[in-house]
């Protein structure tokens, strides 16, 4: 059973894993136009 | 398609859960496996998702050297990233699913040897499109792509035209599986269809606004060494 919930487990770290990626890379860019657009 | 969003949301979610209920209570118990096998819910969904992504990414990529298209190569880019990580996902429960029904977490077998094969040319790929300062470096990669999906034939059919350990195909490999296990397995690779689509295309927004802020800094540069009249 602990090889099964470690799998389902995984699954979700790996994803969660880079969908706050995605939020660190988003938050950055929207960082980069504001400091653009004030230039 | 902002409206549209959050209903797909919300049905990814609830598809999710359902796929959840379905691999690990509605679903039987394999005779000889056991439990583990229900690992096979995620491990084949997210395979079949990664195929699926590297397909359109290998079509993106020849649109791209055809027309030059920037949607293509931005289709491209976002494809590759995500389709690398489903398939890393299938090279994680795959080893967790071995350990307990061979006894050994990894054999270089064709079938995962092509697998990691697959994972290492699409991380090849990102890796050229994060650090490449070349000018070139879209067509470079959609070139690496199309000779990338090549191996995505190779690792699907491995299993028939090679001797290997890794189980037969569910689909289409002469075996036969139970209708409720079938069921759970479509259901998961519905959800996981949903889910995919959903973080392409949020990260298929980040992809247009990091091009925005290049072209930003491109004209803010040349602006400066103008003079900044």
């Amino acid at each position: 059973m602990s090889y099964l919930y470690a799998a389902f487990a995984a699954t979700w770290i790996i994803h969660i894993a880079y969908l706050a990626t995605l939020v660190r890379r988003y938050t950055q860019l929207r960082k980069e136009v504001e400091e653009l657009k004030r230039k | 398609m902002k409206r549209a969003f959050p209903i797909l949301g919300v049905l990814t979610a609830v598809l999710l859960s359902y796929g959840l209920y379905q691999a690990l209570v509605a679903a039987p118990t394999e005779q000889t496996m056991g439990e583990v096998q229900r690992i096979f819910y995620y491990h084949v969904s997210s395979a079949w998702t990664a195929f699926l992504l590297f397909t359109i990414n290998f079509i993106a990529s020849v649109i791209y050297l055809i027309r030059r298209s920037p949607v293509a190569d931005a289709v491209a880019v976002v494809t590759a990233e995500v389709g690398v990580v489903f398939c890393t996902v299938v090279l994680v429960t795959g080893p967790i699913w071995a350990r307990p029904v061979w006894g050994i977490w990894w054999t270089w077998d064709v079938r995962l040897t092509s697998t990691l094969v697959l994972w290492l040319i699409y991380v090849s790929y990102l890796m050229l499109r994060r650090f490449s300062t070349s000018g070139q470096t879209p067509l470079l990669a959609a070139v690496l792509a199309v000779f990338g999906a090549l191996d995505v034939p190779l690792v699907y059919f491995s299993i028939w035209f090679f001797r290997t350990q890794h189980p037969q195909p569910v689909i289409g490999g002469g075996g036969s599986i139970d209708s409720r296990m079938m069921h759970a397995l479509l259901i998961n690779w519905l959800a996981f269809l949903c889910f995919a689509f959903l973080i392409c295309w949020s990260r298929y927004r980040l992809e247009v606004l990091r091009r925005e802020v290049e072209e930003m800094q491109s004209q803010e540069s040349m602006f400066e060494a103008r003079g900044g009249r």
